[in-house]
């Protein structure tokens, strides 16, 4: 099996996780839900980081500054916030 | 990649599969998100040998790239602190809307760049790395101008569905004319100027797209536009061969996807009739007055005496709506809710899967005013116990209690899963004025024998009431 198979295998497993993992969600987690998954494809600053690393000329730098800028601003306002959204959520103190 | 970096990469993954797991209970839900976060930090630390070929900081030493790449991190994460810690409750939707459209913003631009690489390289593009760099780019930056249309929209700009006649065929061409640029790209060869256009075209349909949707609508476009970035990072992951940013991406993808879908049945339209309906467009005026053009009167009601109907009830149902968002009352709810409960007063909350902005809307205020979450009903728990409910009390919620959903087959909503308000003995309804609800149609609920409307700001009626309980 190829390196491009493996990973399309890897690809398509995903999508039925993603579906099982979410379908037993009570709605009132949904919105912590969308901004914690929100939070999760911040991941794409990894991938800035990646192109700005190897980035040769003027405007490759620019844009792939700003990618990072974007993808972190992606990753910790999203964990921050769903944290905000989720520490209220507490048994009432007896 | 050495094979140590690897199984890093897929203990990421797992992590990030644990963390969704538990985010699916309310209980485990804060420790899921920690872990999340946790298997975040691992990857953006196994991610710095990889940077430069295998050796840290790089054959040529500390460029000045390493340098702006650590500016950028510290600039993103003082925006995304600033914003997470700043923003009121009520604007939580907004906020994750402008994080999403960042994080598809930057997956546009990773697939740019490396398109730009590689359309110059001696090598070429084969047709599968074309697909994922276009694919992520088209998504991403679709995601990225849609969702400051959606942020602009909650804020209270551009609410209002903007419609012009042949809109959706003026939307197809665009795709049309994107798809075609995608394809020529593919099968008859990179360019520059080409792949520009293309990029730009992709910005301009994300607002053409989200333009014409209501405000009402945000939450189900904001999902769905978090379910592209999903696969717009899936896709950058395939560009770059990084697997942990295909496993995150396709399960934010697949998740957000399901999400969305479940949030249009709880809503009985079909998507499609959500994006391009331009529902909420038909707008029937409500005036401030107590008669419609039928001649059907409502009854109106003093906080003194709902404050006697609610005192010696035996059960109490609370459905808020985006009413109480609005007024920021949510404080004060808890605060009524004590006080009944004080008085041997059941009080429960009964939530709709779409009550305010985005689902779990309500529920994130009521916890925040320390509502205890297992006083939160699901629609399904509450409605066949609404006929022993003695006072419903509507706060600022309209359509998602329009007792037309079931009544009248002619309207827009019929159909729409409801709380059945009007089935309680009594029905209270806080209301600023007789204005039609977010969808624009009337209520046929405030019509009935057994509603009364307290007409006033939900704060300050939700005081009165108070204040009027704690004196008697």
């Amino acid at each position: 099996m190829s390196a491009e198979i493996l990973t399309f295998f890897i690809f398509v497993l995903s999508v039925f996780l993603g579906f099982e993992l979410i379908s037993k969600v009570p709605s009132m987690l949904h919105t912590p839900l969308m901004s914690g998954t929100n939070a999760i494809h911040g991941i794409i600053l990894l991938g800035g980081m990646l192109v700005l690393a190897n980035a040769e000329n003027f405007l490759a730098v620019g844009l792939g500054f700003i990618a990072v800028i974007f993808g972190s601003a992606n990753v910790f306002g999203g964990f921050m916030v769903t944290d905000r959204m989720l520490q209220m959520f507490k048994k009432k103190k007896k | 990649m050495s094979s140590f970096i690897a199984i890093t990469f897929i203990a990421v993954a797992v992590l990030f599969i644990l963390g969704i797991k538990l985010m699916g209970s309310p209980k485990t839900a804060r420790l899921g998100n920690l872990i999340a976060a946790a298997g975040m930090l691992i990857a953006l630390i196994a991610t710095l040998p990889l940077l430069s070929h295998g050796d840290f900081p790089g054959s040529h030493g500390w460029t000045m790239n390493y340098t702006l790449m650590v500016v950028g991190i510290v600039i993103g994460l003082v925006i995304g602190a600033i914003g997470a810690y700043s923003v009121k409750m009520t604007a939580m939707p907004q906020m994750v809307a402008l994080f999403n459209g960042v994080g598809g913003g930057a997956a546009a631009l990773v697939a740019s760049l490396e398109f730009l690489k590689r359309v110059s390289s001696p090598e070429g593009i084969t047709a599968f790395f074309a697909i994922t760099m276009l694919f992520a780019t088209l998504i991403g930056s679709l995601s990225f101008s849609g969702s400051i249309i959606a942020f602009l929209k909650l804020q209270g700009h551009l609410e209002k569905p903007r419609t012009f006649p042949g809109q959706n065929i003026f939307n197809g061409l665009i795709l049309a004319v994107i798809l075609g640029l995608c394809a020529y790209l593919t099968g008859w060869g990179a360019s520059t100027p080409l792949f520009v256009t293309m990029f730009v075209l992709a910005l301009v349909f994300g607002v053409a797209m989200v333009m014409p949707i209501g405000g009402a609508d945000m939450p189900v476009v904001i999902s769905l536009l978090n379910s592209f970035t999903g696969l717009a990072v899936a896709a950058d992951g395939f560009t770059i061969s990084n697997i942990s940013m295909i496993v995150a991406g396709t399960l934010v993808g697949s998740s957000g996807t399901l999400l969305t879908l479940l949030m249009c049945r709880a809503m009985n339209r079909p998507v499609t009739n959500v994006l391009f309906g331009a529902f909420g467009s038909t707008t029937s005026g409500g005036g401030a007055a107590g008669t419609d053009a039928s001649g059907r009167t409502v009854k109106p009601i003093q906080a003194d005496e709902a404050a006697i109907l609610l005192g010696y009830a035996q059960q109490v149902v609370i459905v808020p709506g985006y009413g109480m968002a609005v007024a920021q009352a949510q404080h004060q709810v808890r605060e009524l809710s004590d006080e009944l409960g004080k008085r041997g007063v059941e009080v429960r909350f009964a939530i709709h899967p779409v009550a305010g902005r985005m689902p779990g809307h309500m529920n994130v205020l009521l916890a925040e005013a320390n509502v205890p979450y297992d006083q939160l009903c699901e629609m399904e728990a509450i409605n066949p116990t609404m006929d022993r409910v003695d006072v419903c009390l509507v706060i600022g919620a309209n359509d998602v209690v329009n007792p037309a959903a079931r009544e009248d087959k002619s309207s827009p909503i019929y159909g729409m899963p409801i709380i059945e308000a009007d089935r309680a003995k009594t029905v209270i309804v806080m209301k600023r004025s007789m204005a039609a609800g977010f969808a624009g149609i009337e209520n046929l609920l405030f019509y009935k024998d057994n509603t009364r409307m307290l007409f006033g700001d939900a704060k300050a009626s939700l005081q009165t009431l108070i204040a009027q309980l704690k004196a008697s």
